[in-house]
């Protein structure tokens, strides 16, 4: 292709110290650190749908003995832990951290090592769960954990240990994000980027955030707990001493639910940049699509026992989490509503991202719908744990949260890159994994509603389940296909795209008046912002017509030395800018690393080995203190 | 999660860089931090309370227990007269900290000479009154082991060890920050530009303390 | 967001000596009066017991919060900051009571 043209290189990335290994361990740019999360994600994307090729190829018909029992087990947990906390939630994370201070005008995050922190303990994290399985060691009691099954009696082995550990570092790795974003948000957003101008991908990230520091914690207490009674022998989750296997299912779903959120709600941000600009119209309804965000989350802390209608709570609190749940469908209900006034009257577009972020809205309401079926308990006593429960899940999040993900892959390609993925094989990419998808989990409303269970290992022939577990495996393979093309995709148009300018897409907000790839210190100049979409402002001023306008106090202004928003074409370095830009360092991953060290501890405690296993704590924590003072003591830029 | 907040320290640039609310970086870390801490904490009462009552075997929190196989009779485990006087001390920390603070806000002022102005004498003492702390449940948890409840014990032991033991252990990070603070104050003086940090650390005190509050009616005095 | 900028030089002035220590003996006084409380048998079997112990420790808690950890003088982000997630942990602390039928 003649495409392969060079793209214009800021001066700063052709030194060497910026491009090879070191640099990587060492960065602390936010856009470096997302590209970090978004090659780690992909990775382990591949890892948990070869899990689910696995699943589904034992399967595909009755009585198949594709992979034992056992190991069936350790698959299905670790494709449910492997897509939750190793792909959807560090690919929202690598939207987070390349756009948040990108759509808000600022320069980095508040805190660009504690930013590079949360990186590599997910990295390192991700590792410590997922590599036991190549000795058959992965975690086998499900990605929800229920004790006892997890506790000590019944799970005895290693296995469950790598579970409780590694969610242990994994949230560590999303709190210190959090706080990381919450205070990047309020504090950092240019002149005149008032709340209610945010794009909207940063808004559902707000909301995210808070979801996060307020869950994070109720997991992680009962993993203590779960923690302590497999290490040092309480009673927690015991039924012989008094202990109540409900308490874990209550507060792992205190949890699980809001997580629910946190999967999708980026999701719902990132279909909400795409929609308008490739409509060319305002998102309808603005201030009611962040309201609405806010509201989803603020209902998802009351929603959480409607997951657990069949162990009998009594039909006061069956009623009350019945109507919470349906209350939330509507805030839900009205985000796709609003998608649609989007697009209504819009001159639209129809890229590979447009029609991903199309495929969101109509996947997501299929999910939406079966989920309001589950609302209701009479009805969800006869669906819960079979295969339509299944289908419900799959279809909010893979036609949903990773749908919305592509969608947000194919439009920021270009802002990440410079260069344009390419549109024929994305329509490939997007079909296929359209088909692939429906062929997979439609049929699982089927067989679930003729009483197949979850999780089972296999089943007989003749109780009418065999076709559909055909369709849904030879789905499987579709999405396979599908998913290799987009790899491929993505890596040959890295080099190959066509060149994209500052704005391929003709977006509306911020991100797109700098150029791509963006330049270490993203703004050369503060940019002053005067409405909702400043870019628009300046190059199809008919379409903000309508839309609030106005102007930040002089003096903040002065303050930020912020000019008007223009396309800025800065090709100089920070350094000849004299744009302070944090040093490099170490620190943060030497931190993490003495964090999983740490909690590797308890493995060998686990092994009976007293001696080592209090070494290596003990050497784990105090590496993890002195890189954490080293850390502390040297400065930032 | 203290690693987080403590990680927080020193990386902020607000003085060089301008800021939309013209609020400390850190500072708004800090009271995210402590809103997230809120669900730890309210995450380890809440099982301490629903298992309330619930152990099969003593020794009980509040009544004495006579063990039916051995026939030995155990006390009541809580000892409040001894809790009282390490509450009172915790309270008083907080005392010093505001103080330590104000200290420090107003270095070099009329009103802050002497010992009762210097941040040194107040860091100190805060730090003092937190090992004190520490000592007290030292103490206790020790007499508690030797009247035999220990973590293994039973669902009180379990879910009371827990629940105390974390906020000993935030206490014993509370310290370490306190006494690192104290190092800086003392091998280069800590000055008004410094209070914002010494603020920070005493949102994280003050909050350690206020769970303790809670801690100390819902477990120690209602029976 | 600028009508909600503090300016440099503190908006926000921390109360003084002296009303530290009035705090100070507030925390105290409540304290004493619910270690006292504790140990009248007649009082502990009334129905009263359990909302007045409450009710001081709930007055503790506000006490430090407002005065110590200066919310009452601060910025309004960090009561929105630290009452939003207090009362969510309240709420699901009392569901998990009534779910375990605790009350």
């Amino acid at each position: 292709m003649a495409t392969s043209a060079a793209i214009p290189t800021n001066a700063h990335a052709a030194s060497s110290e910026q491009t090879g290994l070191w640099s990587w361990l060492t960065t602390v740019d936010h856009k470096r650190i997302g590209i970090l999360y978004l090659y780690t994600a992909l990775f382990y994307f591949l890892v948990g749908g070869l899990e689910a090729v696995l699943i589904r190829t034992q399967l595909a018909k009755p009585n198949l003995s594709v992979v034992s029992a056992d190991f069936y087990n350790q698959l299905f947990t670790m494709h449910g832990t492997t897509m939750v906390f190793l792909v959807v939630m560090p690919l929202s994370a690598a939207f987070f951290n390349y756009l948040i201070p990108l759509q808000i005008g600022a320069r980095d995050v508040a805190f660009p090592r504690l930013n590079a922190f949360s990186y590599w303990v997910y990295a390192l994290g991700g590792l410590f769960i997922t590599l036991p399985i190549f000795w058959g060691l992965a975690p086998d009691g499900g990605w929800f954990g229920y004790a006892p099954l997890s506790g000590p009696t019944y799970g005895g082995g290693f296995n469950m240990d790598f579970w409780v550990l590694g969610l242990q570092i994994l949230g560590i790795s999303s709190l210190a994000a959090a706080f990381n974003f919450i205070t990047t948000i309020i504090n950092m957003r240019a002149p005149g980027m008032t709340l209610m101008r945010m794009p909207m991908f940063t808004w559902m990230s707000f909301v995210v955030q808070f979801l996060v520091i307020l869950a994070f914690p109720v997991i992680t207490a009962a993993l203590f707990f779960l923690q302590f009674d497999r290490f040092f022998g309480t009673h927690f989750f015991e039924v012989a001493a008094g202990g109540d296997p409900l308490l874990w299912q209550h507060l792992f779903w205190v949890f699980g639910h809001p997580e629910v959120y946190i999967l999708i709600l980026p999701a719902f941000g990132l279909v909400s940049e795409v929609l308008p600009t490739h409509s060319r119209k305002p998102l309808f309804g603005y201030n009611v699509m962040a309201y609405s965000g806010i509201m989803i989350g603020f209902l998802g802390f009351g929603v959480w026992a409607h997951h657990m209608f069949s162990v009998g709570m009594g039909p006061v609190a069956d009623s009350i989490f019945s109507v919470a749940t349906m209350l939330i469908g509507i805030p839900t209900g009205v985000k796709i509503f609003n998608w649609i006034a989007t697009m209504y009257g819009g001159s639209l577009r129809f890229p590979v991202a447009m029609k991903f972020a199309i495929g969101l809205i109509a996947m997501f309401t299929i999910g939406g719908i079966s989920g309001v079926m589950h609302s209701s308990p009479p009805s969800d006593l006869q669906q819960t744990d079979t295969y339509f429960i299944v289908a419900h899940f799959h279809y909010v999040l893979f036609g949903g949260a990773i749908m919305g993900i592509f969608a947000g892959i194919y439009h920021y390609f270009p802002k990440i890159t410079g260069r344009f993925m390419s549109e024929k094989l994305g329509e490939w990419h997007f079909w296929l994994n359209f088909i692939g998808l429906n062929l997979t989990f439609f049929p699982m409303h089927y067989s679930g509603m003729l009483g197949m269970p979850r999780r089972i290992y296999t089943y007989d022939a003749g109780q009418g389940w065999d076709l559909f577990n055909l369709m849904s495996t030879s789905g499987t393979y579709l999405l396979l296909v599908s998913g290799l093309i987009f790899a491929y995709n993505f890596f040959s148009s890295r080099k190959n795209g066509a060149p994209a300018g500052n704005d391929p897409w003709g977006a509306p907000t911020l991100e797109w008046s700098i150029p791509s790839p963006p330049p270490e210190y993203n703004f050369a100049q503060i940019p002053e912002v005067t409405s909702r979409y400043p870019m628009w402002d300046l190059k199809a001023p008919d379409r903000t017509a309508g839309i609030a306008h106005s102007h930040a106090d002089a003096g903040v202004i002065a303050e930020a030395h912020a000019v008007p928003v223009h396309e800025e074409t800065e090709r100089r370095t920070a350094k000849e800018l004299g744009i302070p830009i944090p040093f490099p360092t170490i620190k943060p991953l030497l931190v993490a690393l003495g964090i999983v060290v740490l909690f590797s501890g308890l493995i060998v405690l686990h092994a009976g080995n007293f001696p080592l296993a209090m070494a290596t704590m003990l050497g784990g924590g105090a590496f993890m203190v002195g890189s954490l003072y080293a850390w502390l003591t040297s400065p930032l830029e | 999660m203290a690693t987080a907040t403590a990680a927080g320290a020193h990386e902020a640039h607000e003085h060089t860089h301008y800021t939309t609310t013209g609020l400390n970086h850190r500072k708004i870390a800090m009271w995210a931090f402590i809103g997230s801490e809120c669900m730890l904490f309210g995450s380890l009462i809440t099982t301490y309370l629903v298992y309330k009552g619930r152990s099969v075997v003593g020794p009980f929190p509040h009544q004495p227990w006579t063990d039916p196989v051995s026939g030995k009779v155990f006390p009541a485990i809580l000892d409040i007269p001894v809790t009282s006087a390490s509450t009172f001390v915790l309270l008083m920390s907080s005392l010093f900290m505001v103080l330590a603070l104000a200290a420090v806000e107003n270095k070099g002022k009329p009103g802050y000479e002497g010992l009762l102005g210097s941040s040194k004498f107040w860091l100190a003492s805060t730090a003092a009154a937190g090992v004190i702390f520490l000592v007290f449940q030292a103490y206790e948890f020790t007499s508690f082991v030797h009247l035999g409840l220990t973590i293994k014990t039973n669902l009180f032991g379990s879910s009371f060890y827990t629940l105390t033991g974390f906020h000993g252990a935030h206490v014993a990070v509370g310290v370490l920050w306190l006494m690192t603070m104290l190092f800086i104050d003392i091998k280069r003086g800590l000055t008004p530009k410094d209070a914002i940090n010494v603020d920070i650390m005493a949102l994280y005190w003050h909050f350690v303390d206020v769970v303790w509050i809670a801690i100390f009616t819902l477990v120690y005095l209602i029976q | 967001m600028s009508t909600d900028r503090a300016h440099a030089d503190h908006a926000h002035e921390h109360p003084t000596w002296k009303q530290y220590k009035w705090v100070a003996l507030w925390l105290f006084v409540i304290t004493v009066l619910e270690v006292w409380a504790y140990y009248i048998p007649a009082f502990v079997a009334s129905k009263a017991f359990v909302p007045s112990l409450l009710i001081m420790s709930a007055a503790k808690f506000v006490i430090v919060v407002m005065f110590y950890m200066h919310l009452k003088y601060d910025h309004h982000l960090f009561r929105k900051l630290f009452t939003g997630p207090l009362i969510i942990a309240g709420c699901t602390l009392v569901a998990f009571l009534f779910l375990f039928a605790k009350v």
